[in-house]
C-alpha cells in the first residue's frame, strides 16, 4: 500500500481513537442521560452499519460463486479482502451490544426494562424474542457463523493461487458452491429478517414492518457494493488488477444503480402502505422522521440514495467513468450512514439529536479501521486468484 | 431508395471474422453491414460502431410518462374533481407514485419498441434484401458497400486472402420497401446504379 494511504488510514484512526475516547468520557460517563445515550446510540448505529456493510462483501463472493459468474475474477480478491473485517467488526459490535444491555439498560432498547416490559400488553407479547438472553445468543451465534464461514471462503479462495490437476477443478468448484450455499442461506436467516428486528427495529419495539430487514439489507448492500467499487477504482490508479477495465467497472455500477432504485422500491413500499393505511400505531414511525426534527435528513436521505445515483448512474458512460464511479461510491456510503442514523435516532435520542464531532469522528474511526485491515489483508494475498477455473471469463468479459 | 452494388463475403468462423473486418476498414472499404446467426459480443466495437441513442430516447419517452402522470392526476384530484379519499390531502403524492412508476414505465418501454422497429425497419410488411440466406444458420456475412471508384474484381481478391469462404456481387436495394420480394429484378438497370 503506498504511503498516502497510510498516511491517511493513520490520520483517520488517531482523530477516531481520539473522539472515541473524549466522547466515552464527556458522553458516555457523563451524569446527563442524552450524552450517555447519544454515545451508544451513535455506536450502535455505525457498529450495525459497517459490520453489514462488510459482510455484505462476503455476500457479494457467495452468491456469485453460486451463480456461476466468472466476470468478477479478476477483482474478487477485494470484496474478500473486505470481508476480512467481519470478525473485527463482530467483536465491536458485540462490546456495544454487551454495552448496551448490561450498561447502558434500556434508553436505547426500552424492552430491556423488566417493570416497564409487565406493564406493557405489547412488549408482553414479544418478550418470547425480544429478550437479553435471546437477542445475546442469536447475535453471538450469528458474528460466528458469518466470520466462520467466510474465513472458510477465503481460504478455499486462496487454494486457487496454485495449479489445479484437471480432475480436481469440479470438486473444487463443488465445495464452493457448498459453502457458498451455507452462507447465502444464513444470510437470508440473519441479515434478511432477524438481524435487523433484533439490532435496529427493536428500538421502536411497539412498532414493526415486514419490509424492514430488506430494505436494511438493500441499504447495507447497495453501500458494499460502493465500497468494493471504491477499492477497485483505487486499486487500478495504482496500478493494480491489471485484467479490471471498464467492463467490471460498468457491471459494479449496474450493481449500486439498481441497488439503490431497489432501496428506494423498499423504502417506499414500506413508506406507503403505512401513509396509506394511517393507523396511528404505524405512522407514528414516520411521525417521528418527516415531521418536527428530522425532516431534513428524511428527505436529504431520499435524494442522495434515490435522486442523486439514479439521474447520475443512469447514463452508460458514467458507469464506465473511474472518477463518477468513485464519487457516486463515497456518496452512496454516506447516504447509506445518514439512513441509519435516522433509523437509530429518533427512536432513542428524539428531538435531543445532534450531528457533530461524535458523530462525524466514530464515522472517521470506522473508516480508518476499514482502510486499516482492508490494506493489511490486501498485501497478503495476491490480488488475482492465478489458476481459478473462471477467470478466462473475467478476463474476456465484455457487457 | 436507391440500388447499389454490394461485394459479399461469407465467413464460417468468428475468429477469422474478427480481424477480417479490421483488415477490410483498414483497406478503406467501406462496410455496409454484417449479418450475423446469433449477437457477436465485440463486433460492434469492431466495426467501429457508435454507441446507440436508443436509450437516450428511452429516457426521454420516460420523462414524458411521468409528467403526464402527475400533470393529470394533479390536475384531477385537485381541479376537475376533488374528492375525499380516507381523509388524505387532495395533492397526495404517496398515492400517485405506483401509477407515475406504470405510465414512466409503459411509455419508455412502448416508446422504445417502437424507435427500435423504426431504426431498424421492422415491421410485418417491410421487406428487405437478403444477402444469403445462410446468415440466420451458420455463416457471418460481411456486406461491403461498391462506390464508383471501387474495383470489384480487386476487392474479391481482398475478401478471400483475408478469409471469406463465399464471395459474390449483388445488386440490391439499400433500404426497404413495402410490397413484393421481386420488386430489386424489376427495378434493376445496370445504367442507374448508384
Amino acid at each position: 500500500m503506498p504511503a498516502g494511504y497510510k498516511k491517511w488510514t493513520n490520520a483517520l484512526l488517531g482523530i477516531g481513537a481520539l473522539v472515541l475516547v473524549l466522547g466515552f468520557i464527556f458522553l458516555g460517563m457523563s451524569k446527563d442521560e442524552h450524552a450517555q445515550t447519544r454515545f451508544w446510540a451513535v455506536l450502535l448505529q455505525n457498529s450495525t452499519f459497517f459490520l453489514l456493510v462488510v459482510n455484505a462483501s462476503m455476500f457479494f463472493v457467495c452468491v456469485t460463486t453460486l451463480a456461476m459468474g466468472g466476470w468478477q475474477m479478476a477483482f474478487r480478491r477485494v470484496p474478500e479482502a473486505i470481508s476480512t473485517l467481519v470478525p473485527v467488526f463482530s467483536v465491536i459490535a458485540l462490546v456495544v451490544f454487551l454495552g448496551i444491555i448490561f450498561g447502558h439498560q434500556h434508553h436505547i432498547y426500552h424492552w430491556l426494562d423488566k417493570e416497564h416490559v409487565a406493564h406493557d400488553p405489547i412488549l408482553k407479547g414479544k418478550s418470547g424474542f425480544l429478550n437479553p438472553t435471546f437477542f445475546l445468543l442469536w447475535t453471538i451465534l450469528t458474528l460466528a457463523v458469518w466470520s466462520w464461514v467466510g474465513h472458510k471462503m477465503r481460504q478455499l479462495s486462496k487454494r486457487a493461487d496454485e495449479p489445479f490437476k484437471a480432475e480436481e477443478v469440479k470438486g473444487y468448484m463443488w465445495s464452493n458452491s457448498v459453502w457458498a450455499s451455507v452462507f447465502t442461506v444464513f444470510f437470508g436467516l440473519t441479515v434478511a429478517s432477524t438481524i435487523p428486528w433484533f439490532w435496529l427495529m427493536s428500538i421502536d419495539a411497539h412498532w414493526f414492518s415486514t419490509m424492514y430487514s430488506w430494505y436494511t439489507f438493500a441499504s447495507t448492500f447497495v453501500s458494499g457494493m460502493s465500497l468494493i467499487a471504491i477499492y477497485v477504482v483505487y486499486l487500478k490508479n495504482q496500478d493494480y488488477l491489471e485484467y479490471v477495465n471498464e467492463e467490471h467497472l460498468h457491471d459494479l455500477g449496474k450493481f449500486m444503480f439498481a441497488f439503490s432504485v431497489f432501496w428506494t422500491y423498499l423504502w417506499y413500499s414500506q413508506f406507503m402502505l403505512i401513509w396509506y393505511a394511517n393507523i396511528p400505531e404505524e405512522t407514528i414511525y414516520f411521525k417521528a422522521r418527516m415531521q418536527g426534527p428530522y425532516r431534513v435528513i428524511f428527505f436529504l436521505n431520499l435524494i442522495m440514495n434515490f435522486v442523486l445515483p439514479f439521474l447520475l448512474l443512469i447514463r452508460r458512460g458514467s458507469k464506465r467513468n473511474y472518477t463518477t464511479m468513485a464519487v457516486l461510491a463515497v456518496l452512496i456510503i454516506i447516504g447509506h450512514w445518514l439512513d441509519f442514523y435516522q433509523m437509530v435516532m429518533p427512536g432513542t435520542l428524539g428531538e435531543h439529536y445532534s450531528l457533530g464531532w461524535f458523530e462525524f469522528g466514530i464515522l472517521a474511526f470506522y473508516a480508518g479501521l476499514i482502510m486499516f485491515f482492508v490494506g493489511r489483508s490486501l498485501e497478503k494475498a495476491p490480488l488475482l486468484s492465478k489458476h481459478h477455473p473462471l477467470l478466462k471469463e473475467s478476463i474476456i468479459h465484455h457487457t | 431508395m436507391a440500388l447499389k452494388k454490394f461485394v459479399v463475403g461469407c465467413f464460417d468462423e468468428e475468429k477469422v471474422l474478427f480481424p477480417a473486418v479490421d483488415k477490410v476498414r483498414h483497406a478503406g472499404y467501406k462496410i455496409h453491414d454484417i449479418y450475423t446467426p446469433f449477437p457477436v459480443h465485440g463486433l460492434d466495437k469492431a466495426m467501429g460502431l457508435r454507441d446507440t441513442s436508443l436509450h437516450t430516447a428511452g429516457f426521454i419517452y420516460g420523462l414524458t410518462g411521468t409528467t403526464t402522470a402527475v400533470t393529470f392526476m394533479s390536475w384531477v384530484f385537485t381541479k376537475d374533481w376533488p374528492m375525499n379519499i380516507g381523509g388524505k390531502p387532495h395533492f397526495a403524492l404517496p398515492a400517485w407514485i405506483p401509477i407515475t412508476f406504470e405510465l414512466t414505465v409503459l411509455m419508455a418501454a412502448v416508446g422504445m419498441v417502437l424507435t427500435f422497429c423504426y431504426i431498424c425497419q421492422l415491421a410485418p410488411f417491410i421487406k428487405k434484401h437478403h444477402f444469403h440466406a445462410r446468415a440466420t444458420d451458420d455463416l457471418f456475412v460481411m456486406v461491403i458497400e461498391c462506390t464508383e471508384k471501387t474495383d470489384e474484381a480487386a476487392l474479391s481478391a481482398y475478401l478471400e486472402s483475408v478469409g471469406a469462404k463465399e464471395i459474390n456481387t449483388q445488386v440490391a436495394e439499400d433500404g426497404w420497401w413495402i410490397g413484393r420480394y421481386d420488386r430489386e429484378q424489376k427495378l434493376y438497370n445496370e445504367p442507374n446504379i448508384a
